[in-house]
């Protein structure tokens, strides 16, 4: 969580500075969320991410360089430089940045590892903007139809950009999944301990079953949506960062522990960032010739 | 003698036998109805398994045949009428065409999206259209047409055998028609060039000076055949047709090989031809070395495809409108 939350400061601090072009959404705020669920998974199930990919793909055990050094553009980077902060790919972590899109896709993958018998299951990440998107609920109605084993993480941190809850959803989340006879956990915490125990039932009931659920984590980013989007009130940020995950998990740590943790992860921190800073950016001879 | 429609059922047929990750995905393909035109009929009685019929949910079908074939299979979507692409757009756009080459080639999209597109039978504007247009030059996107000098079975199998997306337009008419025999009946005194083998242009010319080339695809051949026996017999006006099975991207040397000979290009499609198919080959030719060519488009008028019959003939190209076409250019 510490990895994620210094990572994503650097990234801003990068942006602001004017080291880094394009776009970028920090999970700050949310790393409890990822880190809970995927400490529950095993090592070959398959996640698809959304544009609010860096946290995810760091509790997936991501290397730090080759996701700076792709935010940066760099030919070294996890895709080359092709792909950026919001498609990128490992093993079996995907991103893209399309909301709702990728929904789909999490649930075919899932019905062809069912195919293969391969007993891995699927997640694949919504956030409470994405249930705006009508293609999310044609996958509902497939994954329930066809018992396809995909798990449907709704994070939900109240914000669509800017747009509030209270004025993009209507109704309630849980009922969405429940239409569609879909079970569904809810999780109403920022604890990472609690998170993993709530994420455990979801992620058993999909695997046991071969059947889908819902996980709804209820959540807040202290950062903005992206970058200069912010327009919420500074005193109920401030109210939300009492319950800030890093805060309630690392009272559970010695000072010691803490501070060679924090020490740790600067030095993994600017390491990567340093490396990837150096590394050459992709020219023409990462064009290949157009085939007809 | 076997229909364009038989060919194609042989084709999945064929794919779905020799390659255990061929799936099926489409609505109401299940027998006994068998697909709305019966391109899978019987498929689902021989392959239970392997076929899924699926709730009207066009974007998702696309997008988890994309998320199959991501994760090892061949999923083959049929999209039941091709008007119906327009909700498949976000996912050919944004996610199936982009995987390989944003991934930096770590992964492989080979999904086939079949759908019969056109018109000449009444339907009206929502499931007439020849929207292939709309996925040409699309980075990533594959656009191929059967017809009826080439084998359908084996253009569709070879696109099953892609790894990367493949769009295959089937035109509702040409279902019925049947392949066509070299020297016999329409080609007896015509001469067939191949050029390309998984996805071939062909060039068929009744003399070794044509005076026109006219480039098209799909069933459009079927119509512009008749026209090329007409203006051979009225005017002699000898023409080569260049009949291409890939739209995008697409090999231009076969019509520019015919076009240094004949000076005079009419490009002919259903689709409306602003902005179409067309006009892509009409801008490579003025980009090319060929000097001196003529250059004419035949396609549908800008208009929604009407649901009468007497409306429907005056949008949508008709013979004499292509032979009007064709006698204008070589004035």
């Amino acid at each position: 969580m510490l990895l994620i939350r210094r990572f994503e400061e650097r990234l801003l601090e990068e942006f602001s500075s004017g080291k880094l072009a394009g776009t970028t959404h920090a999970y700050i705020g949310q790393e409890a969320n990822a880190v809970g669920i995927f400490d529950v998974l095993h090592k070959d199930d398959i996640i698809f991410s959304n544009h609010r990919c860096h946290g995810h793909y760091l509790a997936y055990g991501g290397d730090p360089y080759l996701l700076a050094a792709e935010v940066m553009g760099k030919s070294t980077g996890l895709v080359g430089g092709r792909g950026g902060s919001q498609h990128i790919h490992l093993r079996n972590f995907y991103s893209n940045g399309i909301q709702g899109g990728i929904v789909p896709i999490a649930t075919g993958m899932a019905l062809a590892e069912k195919y293969i018998k391969s007993k891995r299951i699927t997640l694949v990440f919504l956030g409470d903007g994405t249930l705006g998107q009508g293609i999310i609920y044609e996958s509902f109605n497939f994954a329930s139809l066809w018992n396809i084993p995909v798990l449907f993480v709704v994070e939900n941190n109240r914000y669509a950009q800017t747009t509030p809850i209270e004025i993009a959803v209507a109704g309630n989340i849980p009922d969405r999944f429940k239409a569609f006879g879909i079970n569904t956990w809810e999780c109403n915490s920022t604890d990472v301990v609690k998170i993993r125990e709530d994420s455990e039932q979801a992620v058993n009931f999909v695997r046991s079953n071969m059947q889908p659920a819902g996980l709804i984590l209820q959540t807040y980013r202290f950062a903005a949506h992206s970058k200069g989007d912010d327009f919420r009130k500074p005193e109920e940020i401030a109210s939300n960062k009492k319950s800030d995950p890093l805060l309630i998990h690392g009272n559970r740590l010695e000072k010691t522990d803490r501070e060679m943790a924090e020490s740790e992860i600067t030095w993994i921190i600017n390491e990567a960032f340093s490396r990837a800073d150096q590394d050459p950016y992709p020219g023409s001879n990462n064009l290949p010739p157009i085939l007809l | 003698m076997t229909t364009v429609l038989q060919h194609l059922t042989d084709g999945l047929t064929r794919s779905m036998e020799g390659d255990k990750r061929v799936f099926l995905l489409g609505e109401d393909l299940l027998d006994p109805y068998g697909g709305a035109f019966k391109v899978t009929r019987g498929i689902s009685t021989r392959f239970p398994e392997r076929v899924l019929t699926t709730p009207i949910s066009e974007a998702a079908i696309v997008g988890i045949a994309t998320g199959m074939a991501m994760r090892g299979l061949r999923p083959v979507v049929e999209i039941m009428f091709g008007d119906f692409v327009t909700l498949i757009m976000d996912q050919v756009i944004n996610h199936a065409s982009k995987f390989r080459w944003v991934y930096n080639n770590n992964v492989s999209v080979p999904i086939v999206v079949r759908t019969p597109m056109g018109g000449r039978r009444g339907y009206g504007p929502t499931h007439s259209q020849s929207l292939e247009k709309l996925f040409l030059g699309i980075p990533g996107v594959r656009v191929l047409a059967p017809n009826t000098i080439g084998d359908p079975a084996l253009l569709l199998q070879n696109a099953i055998a892609d790894d990367d997306p493949v769009v295959f337009i089937e035109h509702k008419l040409l279902y019925a028609c049947h392949r066509l025999e070299i020297g016999k009946g329409d080609l007896v005194d015509g001469e067939v060039e191949q050029f390309g083998e998984r996805y071939p242009t062909y060039n068929i010319r009744f003399s070794s000076k044509p005076q026109i080339s006219i480039a098209t695809y799909g069933y459009n051949f079927e119509i512009v055949r008749k026209v090329a026996l007409e203006v051979l017999y009225e005017r002699e006006i000898f023409t080569e047709i260049i009949v291409f099975s890939q739209l995008s991207p697409f090999n231009l040397m076969p019509l520019a090989e015919s076009l240094s000979k004949s000076h005079h290009l009419l490009t002919v499609e259903e689709g409306s031809s602003n902005l179409g198919w067309g006009s892509e080959i009409a801008a490579r030719i003025a980009e090319s070395d060929l000097n001196n060519v003529k250059i004419r488009r035949v396609g549908a008028l800008d208009f929604p495809i009407a649901n009468t019959k007497t409306l429907e003939d005056l949008i949508l190209p008709s013979q004499s409108v292509i032979k009007k076409a064709i006698y204008d250019l070589m004035e």
